[in-house]
């Protein structure tokens, strides 16, 4: 099977990208050096190209009805412009993605945005559930037509505003208006992955040339500062911090409860949910700073007086902090601020400690 | 994109880079290799008076998108790490083949090496 290239590919190769397979995309890891590319996004502006993650277009009289039911979120009290970070749920309790819906500031549409790779299960699943309740939605796949890219960084709303046709400086965060950059129109929106600032631009993929030209003075950033700058702020990563089979956790786990309205009426996995809050969770993902130089990498046991309790799911050196972090699954006894851990590094025993996330605001850069 | 291969040096075809001098031989790894891996963050290096086979693993290199070993190009006993790099491995990205040097054996050059115009011909 030959990786999909997003819509700015050939740009991207004669920037000097050196590309990797993720998601089953062949995307830019690197223009320049990580270090580089973070650093730009912390101080001032970069752009990324997220066209690898997926929009599936949920439309027709039922469509609020589908994705509230889907989803353990209140979708219903969204209103035109609006967002939400939520995620897609198996009977179990268990995340199968994370995700955002949209719910279109112009059209009747939602759009959801699923992760790299995951655009035909998640519609497989919207179908499924449309068909077994019966439900008037019209769905449709737009990951192929369409191109995406994150602008993030402090200078990155003066650096929008500056190409849009309309104001975007006083959108909220997860608010999103339709405008046109060099008639391109686009679906602009208040969100990131980097913990910064900044927006993330929807347009047709034809327009990704005229896209490329207003942003052409911007720090190109690839895939290697996008897991850097996301680790920072403590935002997980599909498939490798929550995996429907190989990671298997609920949302209080994964420490995004934040996301479940208990309250909204009934949706797929609240029984479960229900049934989690009342025995509290066994295991949580915490964020973890190592206390000697040393990188944890996803699957490095995490281990108290010689005895398995846990397992890194994400790591690396903080480019900003000059520390080591990482995050992982404990058991619950273990998850308090505080906690003193030990990972096992290839055979090599490393003193950590859990802390808050984002790291960014509780560990001290070195 | 062309990559810095000193003609005074030897190389292995596993990217490392030796310089001998009065019966000391130093050990690193080529702009290339440097280059490859992208932003060092950290180093792991054997510690004096180590004897290492040839093959050996002797060092971990790890940057923030992978990890790598780094294998003896001959054998030989330890006789400096260059620790500075415990605290700056960046220095392996800025200067390979100065601060960046790994370490010192007491051992010998083999037959084996590449010198720096077939190096420069396998990593074309």
């Amino acid at each position: 099977m030959s990786l999909r290239k997003p819509p700015l590919y050939e740009a991207h190769a004669e920037s000097g990208a050196d590309f990797t397979d993720f998601g089953g995309w062949e995307m830019p890891v690197s223009f320049s050096s990580i270090r580089d590319e973070h650093a730009a996004v912390r101080d001032s502006v970069g752009l990324f190209d997220v066209s690898h993650m997926g929009e599936l277009s949920v439309d027709g009289p039922d469509a609020t009805e589908l994705l509230h039911r889907l989803t353990p979120s209140d979708v219903e009290g969204l209103g035109d412009g609006r967002a939400l970070y939520s995620c897609l749920l198996r009977d179990d309790g268990v995340i199968l993605d994370d995700v955002i819906v949209y719910d279109h500031p112009t059209e009747s549409e939602y759009v959801l945005v699923p992760n790299a790779g995951h655009d035909e299960e998640m519609l497989a699943r919207l179908r499924e559930h449309k068909l077994r309740w019966d439900l008037d939605v019209d769905l449709s796949n737009k990951t192929k037509e369409t191109g995406m890219v994150a602008v993030q960084g402090p200078d990155a709303v003066e650096r929008v505003d500056a190409v849009t046709a309309d104001d975007v400086t006083e959108l909220d965060p997860f608010e999103a208006l339709e405008t046109t950059i060099d008639g391109v129109t686009c679906l602009v929106a208040r969100t990131g992955y980097t913990g910064e600032d900044g927006f993330e631009i929807m347009f047709p993929s034809e327009g990704s040339d005229a896209i490329e030209a207003a942003f052409a003075d911007i720090q190109r950033c690839g895939l290697g500062a996008r897991d850097t700058l996301r680790l920072e702020a403590g935002l997980l990563l599909s498939g490798q911090d929550f995996h429907s089979e190989d990671e298997p956790h609920d949302p209080f786990e994964t420490g995004i409860g934040f996301v479940v309205d208990l309250d909204s009426g009934d949706f797929v996995g609240k029984p479960a949910l229900e049934r989690a809050v009342e025995d509290g969770p066994n295991e949580k993902l915490v964020g973890i700073r190592l206390d000697e130089r040393a990188i944890a990498r996803h699957g490095h046991p995490i281990v108290d007086d010689g005895e398995a309790i846990g397992t890194v799911t994400s790591g690396t050196m903080s480019p900003t902090l000059g520390v080591p972090i990482a995050m992982g699954y404990v058991d619950a006894d273990f998850a308090a601020t505080g906690t003193e851990l030990t990972l096992s590094i290839r055979g090599r025993d490393v003193d950590a400690t859990v802390v808050d996330t984002p790291f960014l605001d509780s560990v001290d850069a070195e | 994109m062309s990559f810095d291969i000193p003609d005074d040096l030897y190389y292995t075809e596993s990217h490392e880079w030796l310089a001998e001098s009065d019966g000391t031989v130093r050990i690193g790894i080529s702009d290339f290799a440097q280059d490859e891996l992208g932003d060092i963050v950290f180093v792991e290096l054997p510690a004096e008076g180590d004897d290492l086979d040839v093959g050996d693993a002797f060092a971990t290199v790890e940057s923030i998108k992978a990890v790598s070993d780094v294998y003896a190009p001959i054998s030989g006993t330890v006789t400096a790490a260059n620790d500075a790099l415990l605290d700056a491995p960046e220095a392996i990205n800025e200067d390979p083949y100065g601060d960046g040097w790994l370490l010192e054996l007491d051992g010998d050059l083999t037959d084996d090496l590449l010198d720096a115009d077939d190096y420069a011909a396998q990593i074309e």
